[in-house]
């Protein structure tokens, strides 16, 4: 501010304000947009610190301005999608039907093949579920899904995520799991009206109990930097083959137990006396289309409730060599697959079907030789030992023990003559009490039409 | 045609209409979320928009405040903090608007070496506050990073020659 002195010339001296007003106008309009510069990165370094530090309830802080990208961007990527889809279809529903009508012949090949195998694996359920009855193991039922399509992702390479076109509105919630038919895919992270982000299993913030299905070695299943899937937490001393299977173990209370995860890829030795165990995941994560979220599931006790057929009817419907029962014979309903064919063949008859034959006419039976001679009580009286043992599987049929070694894959080791087979005595038939758990011994069903026992040794 | 300008007179400065300016990187972010993942991971869409907006108008302050929109929006589609993005493309909106008042960046050739060095800028920018401040793993790859950087430089020169179409003389 100009100041008038004695001799009346004007003597200037800057005050603290005119200091500050200097540095305004020279400091800040030479490097003005240096300043701005600063300033826009120094307000979001702070707010990237605020988000760092209440990590926990990031999702929740950052909602709204999510929604309003996210709404900004998903109407496209569903037109986008639409659209590809709407190409697809008509290229693929009209145009490409070439090879359909063999193709539907392998389909049908494959199916006789999968309803053998699901005789056998029902077999194997139903044991599986007389067990957990009998050490009480709560199941976990995946009681529903909700199919969705995937219509866009992050963009990121750092941020491994994927937005399906179900949101709040289509019952889908926070933390609900996410496979397709493959093997699990991820979790749903954070949810809108209409769309749903998840999180895949591969991106570095996931995590997922996983089990190695032979070894049942737990781990931690994580995403790395690079968009890998490694298994964490499993000791170095411990033997991991590659090639394992590896599930979900359930432990995370996100994925149901045995879920398909992947395979063992690569293992190493890592840090902290872990091992680095490199994980295929099952699904493809980088060409995700349609995905099943996992929007119900329940635990309950193991009941054999609903599964009204004995292992050992199975069993006696799997065998070529049954012999046929009288007229009072009835299937079980639910066993026999739709459309199955009952097998027609004479108790005599010693040219055992092949097990593996594409469409042939020996799917399983329906024909069941105890059926009608043994209420669904019984259910619950097959020994706990039985489960492992095939001998004693086939004693509690005595159709069983008459199947040829070559007839069936999985019984293709006909056990040894077992002691306990002669002393099915017809007394021993009468059906324990339905909630009988303690083991009993064999629960022959028809002695009246059981084979010889000349038949029952292994060729 | 000069490499260099010698004086601000020789500079020309472009502006875009609104549904441009909102629109194209509106598009940009929806395409690139819509890529597949194997190209998304190499190629950068808002990033060349971010870079053509700052340079086509040559104003620092434009350009930084275009980036952070860009970025902070590229950041809300993705899990991580908001602003990993945002502070990596205001670096760059601001360098490549400040460049562009010294350089001729109309030239395809300038255009691929501004591009390729903003897309290591980029990069590096985005690896420091996600490492340093975010605490997230991270790997650098150079080979990757020039890869990548080449693909985008490719791309830009292809990509701004049809954004060149928008741009209005002030």
């Amino acid at each position: 501010m100009p100041v008038v002195s004695d001799d009346g010339h004007d003597n200037w001296q800057l005050t603290t304000g005119d200091w500050q007003l200097f540095f305004m106008e020279s400091v800040l309009g030479r490097y003005r947009n240096l300043v701005i510069l600063v300033g826009v990165l120094f307000l979001q370094v702070l707010g990237l610190a605020m988000q760092v530090k209440r990590a926990g309830n990031d999702a929740e802080n950052t909602r709204l301005i999510r929604i309003w990208v996210v709404g900004a961007i998903t109407p496209f990527e569903r037109i986008l999608v639409w659209g590809q889809n709407g190409t697809s279809n008509i290229w693929h529903n009209y145009f490409y039907l070439r090879g359909v009508r063999a193709e539907n012949r392998e389909l049908k090949d494959q199916i006789e093949q999968m309803r053998l195998e699901q005789v056998r694996l029902s077999e194997d359920a139903a044991q599986a579920r007389r067990l957990q009855t009998l050490v009480a193991f709560k199941e976990q039922f995946i009681s529903r899904t909700v199919a969705a399509q995937v219509i866009g992702s992050s963009g990121s390479d750092l941020s491994r995520i994927v937005y399906i076109d179900k949101g709040e509105n289509a019952g889908i919630r926070r933390d609900m799991a996410v496979m397709t038919s493959d093997g699990i895919v991820g979790k749903v992270l954070l949810v809108y009206p209409s769309v749903s982000q998840v999180l895949l299993i591969n991106d570095q913030s996931s995590g997922v109990g996983a089990l190695l299905e032979k070894t049942r070695l737990q781990g931690v299943l994580r995403g790395t930097a690079n968009g890998e899937v490694a298994l964490e937490r499993v000791m170095s001393d411990e033997q991991v083959p590659v090639g394992e299977t590896v599930l979900t173990s359930g432990g995370d209370q996100i994925f149901p137990k045995g879920l398909p995860v992947g395979t063992v890829m690569k293992v190493a030795n890592g840090k902290d006396l872990f091992l680095n165990i490199k994980i295929k995941p099952a699904a493809n994560l980088s060409k995700l289309e349609e995905v099943l979220v996992l929007v119900e599931k329940q635990e309950r006790q193991a009941t054999e409730e609903g599964v009204h057929v004995r292992a050992a009817d199975i069993l006696a419907q799997r065998l070529p060599s049954v012999p046929d029962k009288p007229a009072t014979a009835t299937p079980i309903p639910g066993v026999a697959p739709a459309g199955a064919k009952p097998i027609a063949k004479p108790a005599s008859t010693s040219t055992a079907p092949k097990p593996t034959g594409t469409a042939s006419p020996t799917a399983p039976a329906v024909k069941n030789p105890s059926a009608s001679s043994v209420p669904a009580a019984s259910t619950t009286v097959q020994p706990a030992k039985s489960a492992d043992r095939p001998s004693t599987r086939q004693k509690n049929s005595g159709a069983a023990s008459s199947v040829a070694p070559e007839s069936t894959p999985t019984e293709a080791k006909p056990t040894e003559p077992n002691p306990d087979a002669s002393q099915s005595k017809p007394a021993s038939a009468q059906p324990k009490p339905a909630d009988s758990t303690t083991p009993a011994p064999a629960a022959p069903t028809q002695p009246a039409t059981q084979p010889p026992p000349a038949e029952s040794s292994p060729q | 045609m000069p490499i260099t300008y010698t004086s601000n007179a020789q500079v020309d400065v472009y502006r875009f209409s609104i549904p441009v300016t909102i629109g194209v990187p509106l598009l940009a972010l929806f395409v690139q979320a819509s890529l597949p993942r194997s190209f998304a991971v190499y190629f950068d869409l808002p990033l060349l928009v971010t870079i053509f907006f700052a340079m086509a108008r040559r104003s620092p302050v434009a350009g930084l405040f275009t980036g952070a929109v860009i970025g902070l929006a590229q950041d809300m589609l993705g899990s991580n903090p908001i602003g990993i993005y945002g502070i990596a493309k205001t670096v760059v909106g601001y360098g490549a608007s400040s460049l562009g008042v010294k350089l001729d960046v109309e030239n395809a050739g300038a255009r691929f070496l501004v591009t390729l060095g903003f897309y290591l800028v980029h990069s590096a920018v985005y690896f420091s506050v996600a490492h340093l401040l975010v605490n997230m793993t991270q790997t650098w790859s150079w080979s990757r990073g020039i890869l990548a950087g080449v693909a985008n430089a490719f791309l830009s020169v292809a990509l701004f020659f049809v954004l060149d179409k928008f741009k209005q003389r002030t």
